[in-house]
């Protein structure tokens, strides 16, 4: 097992960044997310660590090693494709134990320890199938299997759950988490799933358009959104943001919108320097931390325009007069009745604020 | 249903029609099958009686055209084994390397391939052949079938391989393979349909092939079957038509038993592992 270092690394193709001045460490045995929408540059970062994409500048260390124009082969990595990327003319057993042949292990070996990584991903029965002769699920965990059948530095996922169904994607993902802790191994898994990334990963890294906008714990990420993207991107549904006028009046923060009544907001100095420069601000709000509420503070009211029954919740949307749309998670137990017009309050510890720019205002103990 | 008289008719003359079309190519077809055992095969389709393999025998006794049999192969043979070896090898390199201005090198070498090859170009092939002293060899007659198929071999042989996805020698570099590992291991055996394909269409163009043989050999001895079957000619220049038909069936069976193995052995056909 080994650490990673990204080092100001920018990947162009053409004169179109695919991943731009990235820098980042990844810790020994630290599990990480690349998080972020299609063609954000997710796949060419992990190329780059194992070395199938040169960067166009900037450095990449694993361990203590600078690898960057490193062959993928001395590296000491595994990687499960995109495409899975099995050899159509090797059995299933052939597949699993190509990295231990190219290491010049002997064919009884091979076998073994083909057979016993495939029994635990359930393949174990397909051995002597080629890989046209299975389903894409099963194809997903023989690629999978591939890349744990030799001890490596590095583990590198692409996307290894996005063909299967949802039952066995939750199953895998339970087997990865598990793995993960019993073997401690340095992971960078790539997924635009954001579900996936807050349960597996120990950091996610948010990527758009090339650039890294966050880098934190799941938690981190959840509550403290560096910015709107990220809050847009992260929860299911997604943070709702809304565009509101702020202004400082009595070392307080008042922020004013249509059908929105929000107490005033004890001070920060990153509010006072942001509303001194431009006083059009974004307010946000999760779903779960919306209710039914009679109060006439922190409130968002607007018609109804949605409830869907999610089972153990609700999901209650409504919309306002600027078209702007609130979803809330609202928990089923709490039987509520809705009318055509629906008040939707939350409590001001659970507000996020963002400048006009879209980057998240601090508060002054962060 | 009923049909009204001019459906008939037009569904009457358009079967006979398809059937005289079908007889115009299947005639000679038959004949080709006929003649070789028919001891006095003329033109005209005639079906053997008796039945006899004389025709056959009187062939190959004729040594000039056995040895031009065995001449054919060792130039076939020579000039698949290099086509194949060097499109392969070229074909991969042009599709997997970032050479700049790759895409135009292919498309030059193809130009200049169809232009200048071929009968235009026979005088300054002679020349050239007979600058390197190499007249009058197999070597000659491979090398400049080899010249001539390859650049259509090696775009054929690259577009197939541009098909194929580049993640499975990633999948095996990183696997702990060199490149030339992987391109052994993984990316030959996938190329192999392609492989085959051009095999094929080499070996069937050089078989089949009258003039380059024709210029750049003398001696008898070197003659492929293309310029021995003239042997079958008279003295004034008409066809023994007995003894050709015979040839010409031995001459036809190595390309329709490639046909046949490759068929068998590999298919022309293709499997995958990569996600649709
Ligand atoms: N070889 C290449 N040549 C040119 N552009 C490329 C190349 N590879 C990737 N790109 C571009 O770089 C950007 C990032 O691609 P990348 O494959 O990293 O996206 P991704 O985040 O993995 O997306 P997805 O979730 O769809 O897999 C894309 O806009 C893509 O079009
Ligand atoms: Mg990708």
């Amino acid at each position: 097992m080994a650490s990673i270092s990204f080092q100001n690394v920018t990947k162009s193709f053409g004169d179109f960044n695919a991943v731009s001045n990235a820098s980042f460490e990844i810790n020994d045995g630290e599990f990480i997310c690349l998080l972020g929408p299609s063609g954000c540059g997710k796949t060419t970062s992990l190329r780059m660590i194992a070395g199938l994409e040169t960067p166009t500048s900037g450095r990449i260390y694993i361990g203590d090693k600078d690898v960057t124009g490193l062959h993928p082969r001395d590296r000491k990595i595994s990687m499960v494709f995109q495409d899975y990327a099995l050899y159509p003319h090797m059995n299933i057993s052939q597949n699993i134990a190509y990295p231990l042949k190219v290491r010049g292990e002997n064919e009884a070996t091979r076998g073994e320890r083909a057979q016993e990584v495939a029994d635990v991903l359930k393949i174990g029965h397909l051995l002597d199938r080629l890989p046209a002769q299975i389903s894409g699920g099963q194809q997903q965990r023989t690629s999978l299997a591939r890349a744990l059948v030799n001890p490596s530095q590095v583990y590198l996922f692409d996307e290894p759950l996005s063909n299967l169904d949802a039952k066995l994607r939750l199953e895998a993902r339970g087997f990865l988490h598990h793995l993960q802790h019993s073997m401690g191994m340095t992971s960078v898994y790539v997924t635009h799933d954001q579900a996936e990334a807050m349960a597996l990963a120990t950091r996610v890294a948010v990527m758009d358009q090339g650039r890294i906008v966050q880098f934190a714990t799941p938690m981190e990420i959840y509550r403290k959104p560096a910015t709107t993207f990220v809050a847009n991107f992260v929860g299911n549904p997604p943070m709702n943001l809304l565009p509101v006028e702020a202004m400082v009046e009595d070392n307080r923060l008042k922020v004013k919108a249509d059908g929105l009544d929000v107490a005033d907001i004890p001070m920060q100095r990153s509010f006072a320097e942001a509303v001194a420069n431009n006083p059009n601000i974004t307010l946000g709000v999760r779903p779960e931390h919306l209710r039914a509420t009679a109060e006439a503070e922190n409130v968002v009211r607007g018609k109804l325009f949605a409830n869907e029954n999610m089972g153990a919740e609700k999901l209650v949307t409504i919309e306002r007069p600027d078209a702007a749309r609130f979803t809330a998670r609202i928990f089923t137990d709490d039987d509520i009745i809705l009318s055509e017009d629906v008040a939707l309050g939350f409590s001001s510890q659970h507000i996020s604020l963002f400048d006009t720019d879209g980057n998240r205002l601090a508060l002054d103990d962060e | 249903m009923t049909l009204s008289f001019q459906q008939i008719l037009s569904r009457i003359s358009f079967s006979v029609l398809a059937a005289l079309i079908g007889i115009c190519f299947a005639l000679p077809l038959i004949w080709f099958l006929f003649a070789p055992f028919n001891a006095r095969a003329e033109l005209g389709l005639e079906i053997p009686s008796p039945f006899t393999l004389k025709n056959f025998f009187t062939v190959f006794e004729n040594t000039f055209a056995m040895r031009g049999l065995l001449n054919s192969f060792i130039q076939s043979i020579g000039g698949v084994v290099l086509v194949g070896f060097a499109a392969t090898l070229a074909a991969y390199a042009l599709s997997r390397s970032d050479i700049p201005g790759k895409k135009s090198i292919t498309y030059l070498l193809l130009l200049f391939s169809s232009v200048v090859s071929g009968s235009a170009a026979m005088v300054p092939i002679f020349l050239i052949v007979s600058k390197l002293g190499l007249i009058d060899t197999h070597v000659a007659v491979i090398l400049v079938f080899a010249g001539g198929l390859l650049p259509t071999a090696m775009f054929i042989l690259r577009d197939f391989i541009d098909g194929i996805p580049k993640s499975y020698e990633e999948s095996a570099m990183v696997a702990g393979a060199s490149s030339m590992q992987a391109f052994r291991d993984v990316a030959l055996p996938v190329i192999r349909p392609g492989i085959v394909v051009v095999v094929v269409w080499a070996f069937v163009n050089i078989w089949g092939s009258f003039l380059i043989p024709f210029i750049l050999l003398r001696s008898d001895e070197l003659m492929p079957a293309s310029v021995a079957i003239y042997s079958f000619y008279s003295e004034a220049g008409t066809p023994i038509v007995t003894l050709l038909a015979a040839y010409a069936l031995i001459y036809s069976f190595p390309v329709i038993s490639l046909y046949l193995f490759v068929n068998w052995k590999f298919g022309f056909r293709f499997f995958g592992g990569i996600k649709a």
